[in-house]
C-alpha cells in the first residue's frame, strides 16, 4: 500500500513537473509568473535525487554502510567527527555556496530566462550534482584525501601536478573576477562604499569580542555584528545624503581595484581571529539568512517575470557578454549547473564527517540541487525586472553612452522602451546617482532583491535600504573569499615553488610568506585592474575566462570520477560521468578556442590586439587608450589573456590524455586496480594521515 | 518541547559548523572516552585551534567556494 501511495505522489510530482515546465516553455507573448519557475525547479529537484541519485548511489557506486568512513575510523573529536547528516549538510551547503550561483544566472539573464533555466536545471541533475557527489563519495573512501591527492593517486604524480597549476589559475581568475564585481557595485557609490568600508572596524570589534572579551561566544558575536551591520547601512544613507561626507566615499573603478589589492595583502597577513574570522561568521550566516529570505519573498510576492523568455541576443551580439548560446551560456553559469569549485570542496572537510557511506547521496548530490535553487532565484530577480532596466545596468557605455537620454535611445533602439526619466527614477528609488553600466551582476541582483523584498517588507520606501543590503550582504562574502583564498594561494604558491627552492616552502618564514603573498596578491591584482579599465567592463573579458577555468576544473574532476568507475570495474555505467564530461568538454575547448581565435574582436583576445596593433601600427589611437603607451598595454593585456586561455585548453587536453590512458589501462585489467582504503569493514587498512593524530598528543 | 530543543541544539551545532566549530561536547565525550586521564583543550582553546585550523591555510584547502 505504501508503495502506491509513494508512487501516485511521484507521478503527481511528474505532473506538476510537467504543467509548470509547459507553462515556462508556452507562456509566450505574455508575462508568467516566477512561481512556476520555482514549481519546475522544486519537481525536477525531487525526481532527480528520488531516482537518479538512487540510481547512482546503489547500482552506480553501490554505497556500502559497512564500510567505515574516516569521520568513523580516525574519530578525534575535531577533524574527523561523525556528524548528524542535517547538521553536515549545513556545513557542506555553506560552503559550496558563494557568489558564483548568484553572478553567473544575472548575466546570462541578458539571453533571457529560458535558457539559462533549461541549463541550470539540466546542467546540475546530470552534472553538477554528478560531480558533487561521486567526488564526494571517492574521497571518502580515500581518507578525506583532496582532489590533487586523488588525481595524483589514482593517475599518476604528473597529472596531479597538472591539475594542481589547473586548480592555481582557477584560483587567480576567481579572485580577480569576485574583487571585480565588488569594484563595480561599489564605484561611485558612496552609500555601498561606506558600509563595506564600516565592515572592517566591525569586524575587528567582533573578531576583539570572540578573542578577548566573551570568547568564542559566535551567536552573541553575531547579532551584535548583525545590528551593526544594519546600523551601518541605515547611516550610510545619511552619508550619501551629506555633500562633503558622499565625496569622501565616493571613488572610481580605478582607485577601489588598488584599495583591494593593498586590502587582500593586508588582510592575509593578519591574525585570522582579527579580521577574516569575525566576517566569514557574519557573512556566512547572512549569506544563509538572505537565502532563505529570498526564496520566502519569492513564494509571498509572487512576481510577474517581464524579462522575455528568450531574446534577441542569442545570436551572440549581447551587451553584458560576447558569444553566441553554445557556448557562452553554458560557460556564464557555471555554479548552479556545474562548479568545478565544489570537487575541491566535496574533498574538503566534509568527507571527514560523513557518518555513514550512504549520506553522501543526501549531502552531496542534494547540496547541489539546493546550490541549482539559489541559481534559479538569482535568475528569477533578474527577470522581475523591467528589461530595459537591465540592460541599462549591464550594457558598457560603449553600448548605451553615459547619460539617460542616450541610454534611453539605445535601448529603445534593441526593442526596450523606456524613458530618461524612468531610468532616473529607478537610481533615485535605490539611492544611487545612476544606475547605467553597473555591470558585474551584483547591482543588477541587488535591485532585483530590492524589488522582491520591498514587495514582501517595508514596500517602495525600504527599497533602498533592501539595496544596500544586498550589495552589503555579496560584498561582505567576496571579501571574505579574496582573503581566504588568497592565503589558500599564497600556500599553494610556496607549496609549488617548495619544490624547487625548498627554502620557499618553510610558512615559518616571514621573508618566504611576504614574497608568496606578494606574488598571490600580484596575479590577481594584475587582472582585476586590467578588468577595471576594460572598456567593455571586464566582467565581458575576465567572466568567460572564470567560466572557462571553473567548468575546466569540472572536467578534471569529471574525468578523475570516470577513471574511477572504470578502475572499479563499473565500465557499464560510466555514462553517468562521461556524458557531463563530454559536454563540458565539449562547451569548454569550443569557448576557450573561440576566446583564442574568434574573428570578432569582441569574442576573441587575438583578434582584438590584432585590431589594436593594427591601428598602432597606423599611428592611431583606439579607446580606451589614451595614447601609444596604453594601447601597448591594451595588446600585452590580450596576449596574457590569450595565453592564459591557451593554458586552460592545454590543461585540460592533458587530463584527457591521461584519463584515456588510464582507462585503456583500467579496462586491460581484469581487476579492481583503485586504491580505496577502509575495504574490509571494521579495519584500517591504511596508516592514520597526519591530520588524525589526537591534537592534545601535540 | 524536548523536540523543539532538539531541533534547536542541531540548527545551533549546524551553524557553529558552518563556520568551522564542530561540537565541542562531542569532543569533549570523545576524550573522556577514548583518552581517559588525559588533558584536553577548554573550550577556548578548542575555539581559538578551530579558527586557526580553518584559515590557517596550513594544508592548502579552500574551505569556501565561488
Amino acid at each position: 500500500m505504501n508503495r502506491v501511495l509513494s508512487g501516485a505522489g511521484w507521478i503527481a510530482v511528474t505532473a506538476a513537473l510537467v504543467f509548470a515546465a509547459g507553462t515556462v516553455a508556452l507562456g509566450r507573448g505574455e508575462t508568467i509568473n516566477a512561481l512556476w519557475l520555482v514549481v519546475t525547479a522544486l519537481c525536477t529537484y525531487a525526481l532527480a535525487y528520488r531516482f537518479y541519485s538512487r540510481f547512482i548511489a546503489h547500482r552506480v557506486l553501490r554505497l556500502d554502510d559497512a564500510r567505515l568512513t574516516p569521520a568513523v575510523r580516525y574519530n578525534d573529536g575535531l577533524d574527523y567527527v561523525p556528524t548528524d547528516k542535517y547538521v553536515l549538510f549545513g556545513h557542506h551547503f555553506a560552503a559550496i555556496a558563494g557568489a558564483g550561483p548568484l553572478v553567473g544566472p544575472v548575466l546570462a539573464a541578458q539571453m533571457g530566462y529560458l535558457p539559462g533555466t533549461l541549463w541550470i536545471l539540466v546542467g546540475v541533475v546530470l552534472a553538477g550534482a554528478v560531480q558533487d557527489f561521486i567526488v564526494l563519495f571517492a574521497s571518502t573512501r580515500r581518507d578525506g584525501r583532496t582532489l590533487g591527492d586523488m588525481v595524483r593517486s589514482e593517475m599518476g604524480p604528473v597529472a596531479g601536478v597538472i591539475a594542481l597549476i589547473g586548480v592555481m589559475l582557477i584560483m587567480i581568475i576567481l579572485l580577480a573576477v569576485l574583487a571585480l564585481v565588488v569594484v563595480k557595485a561599489l564605484a561611485h557609490s558612496p552609500w555601498g562604499t561606506f558600509t563595506v568600508f564600516a565592515t572592517i572596524p566591525i569586524a575587528m570589534l567582533m573578531g576583539v569580542y570572540t578573542r578577548f572579551i566573551r570568547p568564542g561566544r559566535i551567536m552573541e558575536m553575531s547579532v551584535i555584528g548583525f545590528i551593526l551591520l544594519m546600523a551601518a547601512i541605515w547611516y550610510g544613507g545619511h552619508v550619501a545624503e551629506d555633500p562633503a561626507m558622499a565625496a569622501a566615499f565616493t571613488y572610481s573603478g580605478e582607485a577601489l581595484a588598488l584599495m583591494i589589492i593593498a586590502y587582500g595583502f593586508v588582510a592575509s597577513v593578519l591574525p585570522v581571529w582579527l579580521l577574516l574570522a569575525p566576517r566569514d561568521y557574519l557573512s556566512t550566516f547572512l549569506k544563509i539568512g538572505t537565502i532563505v529570505g529570498l526564496a520566502i519573498g519569492i513564494l509571498v510576492v509572487m512576481p510577474e517575470l517581464r524579462m522575455p523568455a528568450v531574446t534577441r541576443f542569442i545570436d551572440g551580439s549581447g551587451p553584458v557578454f560576447s558569444g553566441s548560446l553554445f557556448p557562452f551560456l553554458f560557460i556564464t553559469i557555471a555554479c548552479g549547473a556545474v562548479s568545478g569549485f565544489h570537487s575541491l570542496i566535496a574533498s574538503g572537510t566534509t568527507p571527514k564527517m560523513l557518518e555513514r557511506e550512504t549520506q553522501a547521496r543526501m549531502i552531496g548530490y542534494g547540496g547541489m540541487l539546493t546550490e541549482s535553487f539559489v541559481a534559479i532565484m538569482a535568475l528569477i530577480a533578474a527577470c522581475v525586472l523591467d528589461p530595459a532596466i537591465y540592460f541599462a545596468m549591464n550594457a558598457p557605455p560603449a553600448a548605451i553612452g553615459t547619460t539617460p537620454a542616450s541610454a534611453a535611445t539605445a535601448l529603445s533602439n534593441w526593442g526596450f522602451l523606456i524613458t530618461p526619466d524612468a531610468l532616473e527614477q529607478m537610481a533615485r528609488d535605490i539611492g544611487e546617482s545612476t544606475i547605467l553600466s553597473r555591470a558585474g551582476g551584483a547591482p543588477t541582483l541587488a535591485v532585483g532583491m530590492a524589488h522582491i523584498l520591498s514587495g514582501f517588507i517595508g514596500g517602495p520606501a525600504l527599497m533602498a535600504f533592501w539595496y544596500h543590503f544586498a550589495i552589503l550582504f555579496e560584498a561582505l562574502f567576496i571579501l571574505t573569499t579574496v582573503d581566504a583564498g588568497t592565503r589558500v594561494l599564497r600556500f599553494m604558491i610556496q607549496d609549488l615553488f617548495g619544490t624547487i627552492v625548498p627554502a620557499f616552502k618553510s610558512t615559518q618564514s616571514w621573508g618566504a610568506n611576504l614574497v608568496a603573498t606578494t606574488m598571490a596578491v600580484g596575479a590577481w591584482g594584475y587582472f582585476l585592474y586590467q578588468g577595471v579599465v576594460d572598456p567593455l567592463g571586464g566582467i565581458n573579458t575576465l567572466w568567460p575566462l572564470f567560466g572557462i577555468s571553473n567548468q575546466m576544473l569540472a572536467a578534471i574532476a569529471l574525468i578523475l570520477c570516470t577513471v574511477v568507475l572504470f578502475k572499479m570495474k563499473r565500465e557499464r555505467y560510466a555514462w553517468v560521468t562521461l556524458v557531463p564530461t563530454a559536454w563540458l568538454l565539449a562547451c569548454t575547448l569550443t569557448a576557450g578556442w573561440q576566446k583564442l581565435f574568434h574573428p570578432d574582436p569582441r569574442i576573441g583576445f587575438l583578434a582584438h590586439a590584432t585590431r589594436f596593433s593594427d591601428a598602432q601600427a597606423a599611428g592611431q589611437v583606439l579607446a580606451p587608450a589614451k595614447n601609444a603607451e596604453e594601447m601597448s598595454r591594451i595588446i600585452f593585456n590580450d596576449y596574457i589573456d590569450a595565453g592564459l586561455c591557451a593554458l586552460f585548453i592545454i590543461v585540460v587536453l592533458a587530463m584527457v590524455g591521461y584519463g584515456i590512458a588510464w582507462i585503456r589501462r583500467a579496462l586491460a585489467d581484469p581487476n579492481v586496480t583503485v586504491h580505496e582504503v577502509g575495504y574490509e569493514p571494521g579495519v584500517a587498512t591504511a596508516a592514520a594521515p597526519a591530520g588524525a593524530m589526537p591534537r592534545g598528543a601535540e | 518541547m524536548q523536540e523543539a530543543f532538539d531541533l534547536y541544539a542541531r540548527m545551533r551545532r549546524a551553524a557553529r559548523l558552518m563556520v568551522g566549530v564542530p561540537d565541542y561536547d562531542a569532543y569533549v565525550a570523545h576524550w573522556r572516552t577514548n583518552h581517559p586521564g588525559e588533558p584536553f583543550m577548554s573550550y577556548e582553546e578548542f575555539f581559538r585551534d578551530c579558527q586557526e585550523r580553518r584559515y590557517g591555510g596550513k594544508d592548502g584547502r579552500m574551505g569556501r567556494c565561488c
